[in-house]
């Protein structure tokens, strides 16, 4: 805590207790421009040969055609496994999960879903996750692996034909990593919206206090 | 002593921040919708159109030939692509083009030959009955297409391998490269560890009649471990060759190796 003022006073200096780690803000926010890279060249390939009745509006894609957009998916998929895989590692190693994460409890979750949903969801202590964000979060993050499998899978069907085989058939891994990008979409807008009804949040995200 | 934090010595932290604020553009949501492709907020961040620039398109051939090389470090090129039975097969098997149905080359098996060029000792000209008399294989394997959906199919033909060895093709030349009857010359280029993998076939039969007018006749490539528009239709000439001659789709910008 620095005053504004230099004056001739001694300030005693007690720095508020870090809430996300150098290391989890960094990774988050590299996290946060992959995803967004990978999603929007995603719908450009979806778009090449839709699954289902609608194709996504081409302003909101990436690469101006189908070649375009593998080309970014192919690169931006670097940055979302590369980044991802250190924070697992690192989420691990560093007992974070455990900590953070666990325990989560369905009581838990209902409890604070309902108090969410009115409003009674206390967030005095940044540093303790509520059983909403923990579910959330640890759903995200079981996501973010299976979208990857599934993701070169599709890739390599040939080299990587047991990843295949563990979705059943590369039709069905397809529709895997298109319910994924789904459920990343629908946490992404959770995510924001709390994030900004509590921005002490977010500024934790990004100056780490 | 007071001890305070400086990012910049001497800096006060909490001015800068508020200063660089100041500085920071509005990043609107009309703005990012203008950008369409742009991205709107990593162009600020950047300063420079992401998607029009030659630097991005630059960055992305770079980071695609670096996925070619991790590629051929990392997996066996003589994977074999998994098979299926006959009532996995896929019915109708979809006719794919970057035209109609109608549009397709409509191909004289009398007139037709199989041209032959290049590195090879033999560069005589094939005709259906010379190729029909070669030894067949039959394979029921799934086709990808680059834009993502698949299909499974039969197919039958001579090993490519084979009639490379038959007519003295030199295998350590780099490629095989195909031209074909489609309008606009349907063209690609074969790497020739592909070319001489167990799978790449020369067809003649799609489900064991010979191949329809909508799956290439007279001739297709069936290439088990590539994506679909590596499986040229339509064949009137191979040739092996060192050069890369770029292709239809490839020159576009589709990946060449396209290996699944």
């Amino acid at each position: 805590m620095s005053s504004l003022t230099v004056t001739d006073e001694q300030v005693s200096a007690t720095p508020a207790k870090v809430i996300q780690p150098a290391w989890v803000r960094i990774m988050h926010w590299t996290n946060a421009v992959a995803m967004i890279l990978m999603i929007l060249s995603g719908w450009q390939i979806y778009n090449a040969s839709p699954l289902f009745g609608f194709s996504f509006p081409r302003e909101y894609t990436l690469g101006g055609w189908l070649g375009g957009g593998l080309l970014w998916h192919f690169a931006a998929m670097w940055l979302l496994m590369i980044n991802g895989l250190a924070y697992l590692v690192t989420g691990f190693a560093t007992g974070r999960f455990r900590k953070k994460l666990l325990p989560i409890t369905a009581s838990g979750v209902l409890h604070d879903v309902r108090a969410a949903l009115t409003f009674k969801l206390g967030h005095d202590d940044l540093s303790v996750y509520n059983y909403v964000q923990r579910a959330l979060y640890a759903g995200i993050i079981l996501v973010g692996v299976l979208i990857v499998l599934s993701g070169l899978g599709m890739w390599k069907p040939v080299q990587l034909h047991w990843l295949v085989m563990l979705f059943g058939d590369y039709p069905t891994a397809r529709y895997v990593h298109f319910f994924c990008m789904a459920a990343i979409c629908a946490f992404l807008v959770i995510h924001v919206l709390l994030a900004l009804l509590v921005p002490k949040s977010l500024r934790a995200m990004i100056i780490g206090r | 002593m007071a001890k305070r934090s400086f990012l910049i010595p001497g800096v006060d932290k909490r001015l800068l921040i508020k200063d660089s604020l100041k500085t920071m553009p509005d990043v609107t949501r009309r703005r990012f919708i203008a950008g369409g492709a742009s991205l709107g907020a990593l162009t600020l961040l950047t300063g420079c159109d992401v998607i029009d620039s030659s630097s991005a398109d630059t960055m992305l051939a770079k980071i695609s030939k670096f996925n070619d090389a991790v590629q051929s470090f990392i997996f066996n090129p003589d994977a074999l692509a998994p098979t299926f039975s006959e009532h996995d097969i896929t019915k109708p098997f979809p006719f794919n083009a970057y035209y109609d149905l109608d549009d397709a080359p409509e191909v004289s098996a009398a007139d037709w030959k199989l041209e032959v060029r290049g590195l090879v000792d033999n560069k005589k000209s094939w005709t259906l009955d010379e190729l029909y008399k070669l030894p067949q294989v039959s394979q029921i394997t799934r086709h990808i297409c680059v834009e993502g959906w698949s299909a499974i199919g039969s197919w039958t033909g001579t090993p490519l391998r084979d009639f490379l060895k038959l007519i003295g093709a030199d295998t350590r030349a780099k490629y095989v490269w195909f031209q074909c009857a489609d309008k606009d010359g349907y063209n690609s280029p074969l790497d020739m560890r592909s070319a001489l993998h167990p799978q790449t076939q020369m067809t003649f039969k799609y489900a064991n009649e010979i191949l329809p007018r909508a799956y290439g006749f007279p001739m297709k490539i069936r290439v088990p471990t590539k994506l679909g528009f590596k499986n040229p239709k339509y064949v009137v000439s191979m040739e092996v060759t060192n050069d890369y001659k770029g292709g239809y789709w490839e020159d576009q910008g589709y990946n060449s190796f396209s290996g699944s």
